[in-house]
């Protein structure tokens, strides 16, 4: 029996066996988007509580829809109408959350640990939609079902990372998850964003300054969101970017000549992207979306219907039928 | 939860007889095969609907379709459901609108199992008629749900479990009744 | 009079560590031999416990003008006194900053009236420390500053810091400087490291308090002046004190229990490990620890940092800095650097009273006629520390329900037991 977890703060803790449950889970869920009738009872009468502390509006959709198709209803706080403005706490507003009795919090914030931080807070099941710089589980789920589905399997390809991985949450929540299947990871960027420690967060990491080597021999390339311009930091001018790191079509040809291209989304065409790749044969960006909502229903739909708790759950037996 | 085992119920000759049985009663009152598919709920009553599948076909000649249904998503009441839930896909490969299907499970118990399965072939479309076969019926029911084929009825008390056991997933060819013990 | 008996009796400033009695009249020690006795005298047992004399923490915060909740005087001294400190130097980051003699002289009052231990201020550099011209020093020593510093942040600008030096130099008064490059150290939560980079967090790499360190000894090499750097943390900074003490430099240094026990490795989300300069390298840790016994770091000082339960309960990156340290500073130095022998004790001893002391230019013995400040504590009595029950209004430290073996056991300040465990 695969060991049970309550909350999905990030992909780190997970193992390989709690990882390919999740994505064989999905499987259902994949299936189901292509029902006539997109909508189930599964959890009716259950509420998902959507945290947005951070603006968001492909992600805090798609939890949305996630949950709106498995029947649930969701409760939604963001950002910009937050009490937060007002000088309420964190602790505070998700504990006016808690007590309208949510099953599960879906929850962004700008900080690193917050979501680690507020699981602690309260008793209810929490899933990261995002942290701070830290990790970003849901994505990295969706890109490694993305990768497994069109690959056919997880194991030993090379995956190179471009862009500012140092802020980048989703750069290392699919370092962790990937590298637990023996993938070897490369990453390229611009150097002050491109930290030796890097490589100390999980086995079979290197860094590249160029982007013709990162690219190299790639089976997949996931290109990163960019901000041009970081509070404490000087800024990189967007045509030094373009002309080190834009992934344009001539550089995508030094990768395997089958190579996924990847985008967590949303896209700054014609700077980290060029529009020809970005639309090309071998983006699977739309593909990403549409396997990141089968994935949070199969979230959604695992965290909430049997929450882990501590208490051990009254045994059943596979003969048990109605 | 420990089970003591009471007595077999049907053995697998009694089995193999009853389903070739059900087999034809299902081509007789369907006026035959025109329409007809049968859907499998898992996980036991696949493996039954694939066999009916093969009788049907010996005898008749006509390869009926056959689907799987995985209920876990449609349940009423999700605290019923294993510690784990583990969700399988559906694999109903044929058009469910204007079909006749026969739902096929191993136990037919509090009938919600199959209310679960109905809503999920709701989903798929719409078919003109749903009748359900089950290899044991054995009473309690909570719903108004029927079985028009039935392979036995059997008489249990509530802390009682049938088990039907299956070679494709138990290794084994027999009906069993057990009973919990605390 | 008071009668100290069979305790063993540290005292650095005469290399005394023997079995002595200390017969203590008024506020002064007035014999200190072998088998004492005094008619009418108040008899204390230190039998198995060590006698030293009174602690000073060169470095805390009160909290007293204006962040009364998290901290007063009297509820900070009083936690100094279970701390086996006598004397504590609050900075002056209070609300207003202690810029000029007039709160001076409401601290020094407050505290004569409700606190336990003495209290001897440290003013600011600049007016409300911002870094642009000098405070009302001199007016401030004469009410009873004993240092100034600019604590909270470095002292803003090289020239300042020289204006500071050659102005306190005739004062006799040493420059603290919180060392840091702010321009380095802008927005960073924690240490820059391998542990930075996993938790997501942004780090202040190390760099940022040497090159500050650095440039305060050349100022210091300028100046001749007296500068000490407060709660130093890295081998770096720490090599540049060395250098500066091998040519002659008066240049002192202190370091926190935190920064000689914990390491960056250790921070969890979790704002209790929040503080600055943050938790440094494993490294660092151990560059301390042989700086702390070979006399390169002149003292241990606590940074008592208090901070409101509902301040520090919030997500990582905005948790204000800082942690309470009176009552564990004691058994953290016993557990960390005596117990597994990588300090003798008269060493331990000095680097919480001839060290402080002689960085303030003032003295601290056991002798007759010495001022009766005492620390009388114990090295093996166990004792968990809960920070649920401390004397200070905050709570906010990692040690909460650690083992200690070592505590203190009593404090004696000027002839009086203010503490008794």
């Amino acid at each position: 029996m695969i060991p049970r977890f309550r909350n999905l703060l990030g992909t780190e803790p997970l193992s390989r066996e709690q990882i390919e449950f999740i994505l064989d889970q999905t499987r259902a869920f994949q299936e189901f988007q292509r029902h006539p009738l997109k909508k189930l009872a599964t959890l009716r009468g259950k509420t998902v509580a959507l945290a947005f502390f951070e603006p968001s509006t492909r992600t805090r959709i798609s939890f949305a829809t996630a949950a709106s198709r498995l029947g649930a209803d969701t409760m939604n706080l963001q950002a910009e109408s937050s009490s937060l403005k007002k000088g309420e706490s964190l602790l505070d507003t998700v504990w006016t959350l808690e007590a309208m009795k949510p099953d599960i919090v879906v929850m962004r914030h700008s900080s690193s640990g917050a979501a680690e931080f507020v699981a602690r807070h309260i008793d209810v099941p929490v899933i990261n939609a995002g942290d701070g710089s830290h990790e970003h589980p849901s994505q990295a789920l969706l890109d490694a079902l993305t990768i497994r589905d069109r690959k056919g399997s997880l194991e030993n390809w090379n995956v190179t990372i471009l862009g500012d991985i140092l802020h980048s949450r989703v750069a290392r929540s699919n370092i962790h998850l990937l590298s637990k299947f023996g993938v070897r990871i490369t990453l390229c960027g611009p150097p002050m964003w491109l930290p030796r420690e890097l490589e100390l967060l999980a086995p079979n990491i290197r860094r590249v300054w160029r982007i013709e080597e990162a690219l190299d021999g790639a089976d997949v390339v996931m290109v990163l969101r960019v901000q041009t311009e970081r509070m404490h930091e000087p800024a990189l001018p967007a045509d030094e970017y373009i002309r080190r790191y834009q992934l344009t079509p001539e550089r995508l040809r030094l990768a395997r000549p089958d190579a996924m291209v990847m985008h967590p989304g949303p896209m700054i065409r014609g700077l980290e992207i060029d529009p020809a790749v970005a639309d090309g044969p071998q983006s699977c960006v739309l593909e990403q979306v549409t396997n990141g909502l089968a994935v949070r229903m199969t979230l959604l739909f695992h965290l909430i219907s049997a929450p882990a708790t501590d208490a051990p759950h009254p045994a059943k037996d596979s003969h048990a039928s109605d | 939860m420990r089970v003591v085992e009471k007595r077999q119920l049907l053995s697998a000759e009694e089995m193999d007889r009853t389903l070739q049985r059900l087999a034809h009663e299902i081509v007789e009152k369907s006026g035959g095969t025109a329409d007809l598919a049968l859907i499998g709920i898992r996980r036991r009553g696949v493996p039954l609907s694939e066999r009916l599948a093969k009788s049907i076909a010996g005898f008749s000649g006509v390869n009926v379709p056959v689907g799987t249904l995985d209920i876990t998503l449609y349940r009423d009441d999700l605290s019923t459901v294993a510690p784990q839930p583990v969700v399988q896909s559906n694999d109903i490969s044929f058009p469910v609108d204007d079909r006749d299907l026969v739902l096929v499970d191993d136990v037919l118990y509090t009938g919600r199992t199959v209310r679960a399965a109905m809503n999920g072939l709701f989903d798929l479309g719409r078919p003109r008629r749903i009748r359900l076969c089950v290899l044991i019926d054995r009473g309690h029911r909570e719903l108004p749900v029927a079985a028009v084929f039935i392979g036995r009825t059997v008489d249990t008390s509530d802390t009682e479990i049938v088990e039907v056991r299956l070679q494709e997933i138990d290794r084994e060819e027999r009906v069993m009744l057990v009973d919990r013990v605390s | 009079m008071l009668l100290i008996k069979n305790g063993r009796v540290i005292d650095p400033a005469s290399r005394t560590e023997s079995e002595l009695d200390i017969l203590i009249d008024a506020e002064k020690i007035v014999r200190v031999g072998a088998g004492l006795a005094a008619e009418g005298a108040e008899i204390f047992d230190a039998a198995g416990l060590i006698v030293a004399p009174g602690f000073i923490d060169l470095h805390c915060h009160l909290r007293e003008p204006g962040q009364e909740l998290s901290e007063t005087i009297e509820s900070g001294a009083r936690a100094a006194a279970r701390g086996g400190f006598t004397a504590i130097c609050p900075m002056p980051n209070t609300q207003p900053v202690h810029d000029n003699a007039s709160v001076t002289r409401a601290m020094v009052e407050q505290a004569k009236a409700v606190a336990a231990v003495r209290v001897w201020p440290i003013g600011a550099v600049s007016i409300g420390s911002k870094g642009e011209a000098l405070a009302e020093i001199s007016a401030m020593q004469d009410a009873g500053v004993v240092a100034i510093s600019d604590d909270g942040k470095p002292v803003a600008t090289a020239r300042l810091l020289r204006q500071a030096m050659d102005y306190c130099g005739p004062l006799g008064l040493p420059v603290i400087d919180h060392c840091e490059d702010v321009s380095l150290a802008a927005g960073g939560v924690m240490r820059e490291g391998p542990r930075s980079i996993r938790l997501g967090l942004k780090g202040m790499p190390a760099a940022a308090e040497s090159i500050c360190v650095g440039r305060d000894v050349e100022v210091a090499a300028l100046t001749g002046g007296h500068l000490h750097i407060a709660h130093l943390s890295t081998a770096a900074s720490l090599e540049h004190v060395r250098r500066a003490k091998k040519q002659g430099l008066r240049v002192t240094c202190e370091v926190t229990p935190h920064h000689f026990t914990l390491i960056d490795e250790d921070v969890q989300y979790d704002s209790r490990y929040k503080m600055n300069p943050p938790l440094a390298s494993r490294e660092d840790r151990e560059a301390l620890r042989a700086g702390l016994a070979d006399g390169s770091v002149d003292a241990i000082a606590t940074d008592h940092a208090p901070h409101h339960a509902a301040s520090k309960d919030v997500e990582f990156d905005r948790a204000p800095f800082g942690i309470t340290g009176f009552e564990t500073a004691l058994s953290l130095a016993l557990d960390e650097l005596l117990h597994p022998g990588r300090i003798t004790l008269i060493r331990l001893v000095e680097l919480f009273t001839t060290g402080p002391a002689k960085v303030l230019g003032m003295e601290r013995k056991i002798a007759a006629g010495a001022v009766a400040d005492l620390t009388i504590f114990s090295l093996e009595h166990r004792w968990t520390f809960r920070a649920a029950e401390t004397a200070s209004r905050s709570r906010n430290s990692p040690f909460d329900g650690r083992e200690f073996r070592g505590a203190p056991m009593a404090t004696v300040v000027a002839g009086r037991v203010v503490y008794k465990r």
